[in-house]
C-alpha cells in the first residue's frame, strides 16, 4: 500500500495546458512537422486478399517528373527482422490481405506521388481467399493466450450441470461487428535518416507511445536505441490504433532510408486506415446464464468466436470480463479464433471489455425480464464479495453505488418494466441499464526525471497525450508529490529523449507515469531536501504494486439510457445517456468528464451506428470512409452526462486513481440495446441497433 | 489523382463551348461531389471549367407565382429564402436535411441534382463498376446493398441518387433550364435523371456540354402544405435510406390533390405517380396512405447483400409515407 498523496493540485478542475495551442492551430502534429525540403510517400495496396505479386511495373510511375523512386519488394531494403508479418513491409511477394502495401512512391510533391501510385501496375497470382467469420467453421482454434496474456479458456465448477439443474436458464448468441478506431488524425509519420550514414533515424510519429515505437523500429532495422529518436507532442486520437506501430511507420522509415538526409512524409488516407491501422474483430458471443428464481446466478458462461489475420494473431479477450463481473460458482469462458485472409486486428478502445460486456449485459437484462426482477436489482443481487476468479478482495468495488446513484439521477425508480407499452407522440419509449468495468492497470516499466531550475520543477517522461490530458494531469501529480503549486511545475512528454515510458494503453498512463514521477520526486527530495539548487535532478521508476498480490483492482460503472424508437420508421434515438463511474480519485474533473463522455459517445456509436462492412467476396471493408462508416454526429447526442462517486482506494497507486480512458465505452451499447427492447419489445442481439432491426416492432 | 487544367471562361456560353469541345472536360461548380471523385480517382477530367460565377445566384419571382432559382444559388441560401419557405416547405426542408452546413454553403442549385449516384463500389476504383467503367460489372449486386435501389434498378447498376433537394423538386414539377452547345432548352425535372438500364454511366439526359442555368419551380398552391421526411441511419449527415417529399391537399376528409416523390429508392428521384393516382379522391386515412405506398412499391425489388440487403426499405418506405401523409393531413389518431 502506497501512501496516497495529499490532493492539492489533484482534483482541481484545471483547463488542459495544450488547449490553447490546439484551438489556435499552433500545436504541431506529425505530418506537419516543419522540416526542410520533404519528400512525400504514397502507397499502392494489394487488390487481392490472398496470393502473390508476380510483377510490379513501375516504369510509367518512375518516368513521371518529380518521382524520386518507386519501392517494391524487389528493390526495398531487406529488414533485419521480419518476424512480425504485419510490419514486414515490402519484404516479399506474398499477399496476406487485401490492402497490404505492395509498392510505394517517393516524390517531390504529394500530388506527384498520388499521380504516380495510379501509374504503378501490379500483377497478381490470386488465390482463393477466405474472409467470412462464422461460429460453425470447422477450423476454429484456441489461441495460446488472449490479449495481452490471459488464458484463453477458464472453467470453474460445472457449468453444464448448472444449466441442467437451475430453475431458470438463458441461452442466446450476441454479436458485435467489425469496428475501426477512426481517430480524427490519420496515422502519419515524418521520417528522417541522417545524411552522414551514421544510421540515425528521427521519426515524428503520431503514436500512443514514442518508446514502444522506438523499440519496434530498432528491432526491425537492427539499430541501437541511441540511433532512433521518436517525437510526438500531440496526437489527434488513437483509441488503440496508435498503440502499437503498424505498417505505416515501417513504411515511412523504409522510404526515408532510400533518401538519407531528406525527410519523408507519409500519412495514411482515411480509406487506407481501414486495412493498415488495426481494428476490432467482429465477435460472436454465445451466452449461458443459470439462475435461481431470485435472480442469483448459479452459473455464467461465454463462448466467444472471433477472427484474426492469417499472417498475425491478435486474440481479443472478449470473454475475460465475464470471469469476474458477477458472483456465480459455475463459470466457463472460451475463445476460438478463425484465421482469415483479412487485415490484422489490434487494440481498439477497451479491447475485451468493450465487446465483452455487450453479450453479458444484454443477457442479464433478458434474465431480469424473464424473472420479473428490476435489472438494477438483478445486478445488485449478483454482486460478488470477492473477485470470483482469484478469490481476492477488491481494492475497491463500487458497482452497486454506481447503480444506485445512476438510478437516482436517471429517475429509474418506479420504472414499468414491461416492454413496448409506452407510446409518446409516435415514438416508443424505453429505458435500459448496463454495468461497466475496466481493470486498473499499471505497466511494468516507466521512468521519469525531475529537475529544478530557476524556481521551476521540470518533469520529463516519454509519455503520450492523445487528447487524454497527460500534459495537464502529470504536472498536477508532480506538484502534489513535490508539495508545490502546480503553476511551478512542467512535465515534458512525447519524446524518446525523455526517460522511457510505457504505451498510453489499457487506461494505464496516469497510474504508470504518475507513479514514476512520484518516485522521481521522492528521490529528488531525498537527495536535495526542500531547498534544491538549480540543476538538481533525480530519477525514479514505477514499481510493481505489491498490493496487487492481495487485491483485485478494477473501475466500475453503470450506464442508463433512454431510447426512443419511431413507431412508423423504426428510427432509434437516444435522448438521454447517463453514466456513473467509480474510478478512484479523479485527478482532473474537467478532463475526466471529457474522457467519460468521449467513451460513452463512442459507445453510442457502437450501439447505433458503427460497423465495418467487410465484403467477403473481396476481403476489404467497403464502407471505408466517414461518410459510410457512421460515428455519432452532434444531432445524435442530446443529454449525455457523466458522473462519478468519490472513491477512496489506498491500494491502487499514490494518486488513488484508476484508469478512465476506456471504461466509458464499456456497457454503453448494452444499455442502449436494453432500452430499445424496453421501448419496443424487440430484443436486438446483434449490433448496431439499426432501424431495420427494430422495425418489426410495428 | 491526375493533373488537370482549370479554366474560368468569361460567360456561360464560352463555358459550354469549352466543355463541349473537349470530351474529357467537366464543369465545376460547388465542387462538393467532383472534388471527392477527383481525389478517389473516380473522375479523371483533363479540364475543369469553373462555372460558379457564370450563372445567376439570384432567386427571381416568375409571373405565375413560381420561382426561378439561378444555378449558382447556394443550397444554404435557397433553404433560407423566405419565398421558398412559404411556398415550398418541402424544398426548404429537403435542403438542410442534406449533407452538412459546410457542404450546403458550397453546393449549388445546378450542381446538387448532378451529383453522381452514390454507391461504395462506384467510389472504390479497385472494384468493378459499370457506371465508372462500362462493361466491368456491378460489384454492388450481392455486396453491401443497404443503401441501394429497390425501384428501377437493372442488372447493370443498383445505385441510388443521393440528393434530397432533387426529391423535392421532382415532387414540385420543377423545370430545368439548360444551355447547351446548340442553345437553350427546358427539361421537366422528372425527366432529368435516367434509370440505369444498360447505360448506367449516364445519370441524366444532359449531353456533354449541357449546363444547367436555372431551375424553375412553378406555382403550386398545394405545396404550401408539403413536407420532406428523410430517414437515415444517424440523425444528421447521412444519406437517406428512404425519403418522402409530399404535398397534400385534403378537403372534406378526402385527398383532393397530392404530389409524392421518393428518395433513396432508385437511380433517380422517384416521382410516385401511381401512389398519387391511388390517393386522389381517396379518404385521407392510414389505409389509403398504405394503399398508396403499396401502389408505389408494386414493382419494388429488394436487393440481397452480405450486409443483410435492403428488403427493409419496403416496410420502411411504407411507414415513412404513411407517417408523412398522416402528419400533413393533420390527423392525430393512429389506426
Amino acid at each position: 500500500m502506497t501512501a496516497t498523496l495529499e490532493p492539492r493540485a489533484i482534483g482541481r478542475d484545471l483547463a488542459r495546458r495544450d488547449g490553447a495551442a490546439k484551438v489556435r492551430g499552433t500545436a504541431v502534429y506529425a505530418d506537419e512537422t516543419p522540416v526542410a525540403d520533404p519528400l512525400f510517400c504514397r502507397i499502392v495496396q494489394a487488390t487481392v486478399a490472398r496470393g502473390r505479386v508476380t510483377e510490379v511495373d513501375t516504369a510509367d510511375a518512375a518516368a513521371l517528373d518529380g518521382v524520386v523512386t518507386v519501392l517494391t519488394s524487389t528493390d526495398a531494403e531487406r529488414l533485419a527482422s521480419t518476424d512480425d508479418a504485419e510490419l514486414a513491409v515490402l519484404q516479399g511477394t506474398e499477399v496476406g490481405f487485401r490492402g497490404q502495401i505492395v509498392a510505394a512512391v517517393l516524390a517531390e510533391t504529394d500530388e506527384v506521388a498520388r499521380e504516380a501510385v495510379d501509374l504503378v501496375r501490379v500483377t497478381y497470382a490470386a488465390e482463393e481467399h477466405d474472409a467470412r467469420l462464422a461460429a460453425d467453421r470447422d477450423d476454429l482454434y484456441t489461441p495460446e493466450s488472449v490479449n495481452p496474456t490471459y488464458p484463453p479458456d477458464t472453467h470453474e465448477g460445472d457449468m453444464a450441470a448448472a444449466m441442467a439443474e437451475a430453475p431458470m436458464t438463458l441461452e442466446a448468441t450476441y454479436t458485435t461487428p467489425m469496428h475501426h478506431n477512426n481517430p480524427m488524425e490519420p496515422h502519419a509519420t515524418t521520417a528522417l535518416w541522417d545524411a552522414s550514414g551514421a544510421g540515425h533515424l528521427t521519426l515524428w510519429d503520431s503514436t500512443q507511445g514514442v518508446h514502444p515505437v522506438r523499440q519496434t523500429v530498432t528491432q526491425i532495422f537492427a539499430l541501437e536505441p541511441e540511433q532512433v529518436r521518436v517525437i510526438c507532442p500531440f496526437v489527434g486520437g488513437g483509441f488503440g490504433s496508435k498503440g502499437t506501430p503498424h505498417a505505416n511507420v515501417i513504411m515511412a522509415a523504409l522510404a526515408a532510408r532510400a533518401v538519407p538526409g531528406r525527410p519523408v512524409r507519409f500519412a495514411l488516407t482515411r480509406q487506407q486506415m481501414f486495412s493498415l491501422a488495426g481494428y476490432r474483430t467482429p465477435t460472436i458471443q454465445r451466452m449461458q446464464l443459470a439462475a435461481e428464481r431470485d435472480g442469483r446466478l448459479r452459473g455464467i458462461a461465454i463462448d466467444v468466436v472471433e477472427q484474426t489475420s492469417r499472417i498475425k494473431e491478435f486474440a481479443e479477450q472478449t470473454g475475460v470480463p465475464t470471469r469476474n463481473m458477477y458472483a456465480a460458482s459455475n463459470r466457463r469462458t472460451t475463445h476460438r479464433l478463425a484465421a482469415l485472409d483479412v487485415p490484422v486486428p489490434s487494440w481498439m478502445r477497451a479491447p475485451g471489455e468493450c465487446p465483452g460486456m455487450f453479450g453479458p449485459e444484454v443477457a442479464m437484462d433478458e434474465l431480469a425480464a424473464a424473472l420479473g426482477i428490476d435489472p438494477v436489482e438483478l445486478r445488485i443481487r449478483n454482486e460478488p464479495e470477492v473477485d470470483p476468479e482469484t478469490g481476492k478482495p477488491f481494492s475497491s468495488r463500487n458497482l452497486v453505488a454506481c447503480l444506485r446513484e445512476g438510478a437516482e439521477r436517471f429517475g429509474w425508480a418506479g420504472r414499468d418494466h414491461r416492454p413496448g407499452v409506452r407510446l409518446e407522440d409516435g415514438w416508443w419509449v424505453g429505458t435500459g441499464v448496463a454495468a461497466s468495468v475496466y481493470p486498473t492497470m499499471r505497466m511494468p516499466k516507466s521512468t521519469a526525471t525531475v529537475t529544478y531550475d530557476a524556481g521551476r520543477f521540470v518533469g520529463r517522461i516519454g509519455a503520450a497525450d492523445l487528447g487524454t490530458g497527460a500534459w495537464t494531469v502529470l504536472p498536477q501529480i508532480t506538484a502534489d508529490a513535490l508539495g508545490v503549486p502546480v503553476e511551478d511545475v512542467d512535465v515534458l512528454i512525447g519524446d524518446t529523449d525523455h526517460p522511457e515510458a510505457s504505451v498510453a494503453g489499457g487506461s494505464s498512463g496516469t497510474t504508470t507515469w504518475g507513479s514514476a514521477l512520484v518516485e522521481a520526486v521522492r528521490e529528488f527530495r531525498d537527495k536535495y531536501g526542500d531547498h534544491p539548487h538549480d540543476g538538481d535532478a533525480a530519477s525514479g521508476s514505477v514499481n510493481p504494486n505489491a498490493a496487487e498480490e492481495d487485491y483485485a483492482m478494477s473501475a466500475f460503472g453503470a450506464q442508463f439510457a433512454e431510447v426512443r424508437v419511431h413507431a412508423d420508421t423504426g428510427e432509434v434515438r437516444v435522448p438521454r445517456l447517463h453514466g456513473v463511474f467509480a474510478a478512484g480519485r479523479i485527478v482532473n474533473p474537467r478532463l475526466a468528464r471529457s474522457q467519460f463522455l468521449g467513451g460513452m459517445t463512442m459507445g453510442l456509436g457502437m450501439a447505433l451506428h458503427e460497423q465495418s462492412l467487410l465484403d467477403p467476396r473481396t476481403g476489404h471493408v467497403v464502407n471505408h470512409d466517414l461518410a459510410e462508416y457512421h460515428v455519432p454526429a452532434n444531432a445524435d447526442v442530446d443529454d449525455l452526462q457523466a458522473h462519478w462517486i468519490d472513491e477512496d482506494d489506498p491500494y491502487v497507486n499514490a494518486m488513488g486513481s484508476k484508469g478512465i480512458g476506456e471504461i466509458g465505452i464499456v456497457g454503453t451499447a448494452a444499455a442502449v440495446a436494453n432500452a430499445a427492447w424496453h421501448a419496443t419489445g424487440v430484443r436486438v442481439r446483434d449490433l448496431p441497433v439499426t432501424l431495420d432491426r427494430v422495425l418489426p416492432a410495428r | 489523382m491526375r493533373p488537370f487544367a482549370y479554366a474560368t471562361p468569361p460567360d456561360a456560353r464560352e463555358a459550354v463551348l469549352a466543355v463541349a469541345e473537349r470530351p474529357d472536360a467537366s464543369f465545376l461548380a460547388g465542387g462538393t461531389n467532383i472534388v471527392d471523385h477527383l481525389r478517389l480517382g473516380v473522375a479523371t477530367p483533363g479540364l475543369l471549367v469553373d462555372v460558379t460565377a457564370l450563372t445567376s445566384a439570384e432567386i427571381e419571382d416568375l409571373p405565375d407565382g413560381g420561382l426561378r432559382i439561378g444555378a449558382a444559388v447556394r443550397n444554404s441560401d435557397l433553404a433560407a429564402d423566405h419565398r421558398v419557405r412559404a411556398r415550398y416547405p418541402v424544398l426548404a426542408q429537403a435542403l438542410p436535411s442534406g449533407a452538412s452546413g459546410q457542404l450546403r454553403n458550397m453546393a449549388t442549385t445546378g450542381g446538387n441534382p448532378l451529383q453522381r449516384t452514390r454507391c461504395v463500389y462506384f467510389q472504390d476504383v479497385t472494384t468493378p463498376c459499370n457506371k465508372r467503367e462500362p462493361g466491368s460489372g456491378c460489384a454492388a449486386i450481392g455486396g453491401a446493398t443497404r443503401n441501394h435501389a429497390i425501384l428501377g434498378a437493372s442488372e447493370h447498376c443498383i445505385a441510388t441518387h443521393p440528393s434530397d433537394m432533387a426529391v423535392a423538386l421532382a415532387a414540385l414539377d420543377a423545370q430545368v433550364q439548360v444551355l447547351g452547345p446548340d442553345g437553350d432548352r427546358t427539361i421537366p425535372f422528372t425527366d432529368l435523371h435516367t434509370l440505369p438500364g444498360s447505360t448506367p454511366e449516364h445519370d441524366t439526359v444532359l449531353g456533354h456540354g449541357d449546363l444547367i442555368t436555372a431551375i424553375d419551380v412553378p406555382a403550386l398552391p398545394l405545396a404550401t402544405r408539403s413536407r420532406y421526411r428523410k430517414v437515415r441511419d444517424r440523425a444528421s449527415y447521412a444519406f437517406a435510406l428512404v425519403s418522402v417529399a409530399a404535398c397534400l391537399d385534403v378537403a372534406d376528409g378526402e385527398v383532393h390533390d397530392v404530389r409524392i416523390a421518393l428518395g433513396g429508392v432508385a437511380h433517380k428521384p422517384w416521382r410516385a405517380h401511381r401512389a398519387e393516382e391511388a390517393l386522389r379522391g381517396a379518404p385521407a386515412t392510414d389505409e389509403s396512405y398504405r394503399a398508396a405506398a403499396e401502389a408505389a412499391l408494386t414493382d419494388a425489388l429488394p436487393q440481397e447483400g452480405f450486409d443483410g440487403g435492403n428488403a427493409f426499405k419496403i416496410p420502411l418506405l411504407t411507414g415513412t409515407l404513411v407517417s408523412t401523409l398522416r402528419e400533413l393531413a393533420g390527423e392525430e389518431t393512429r389506426t
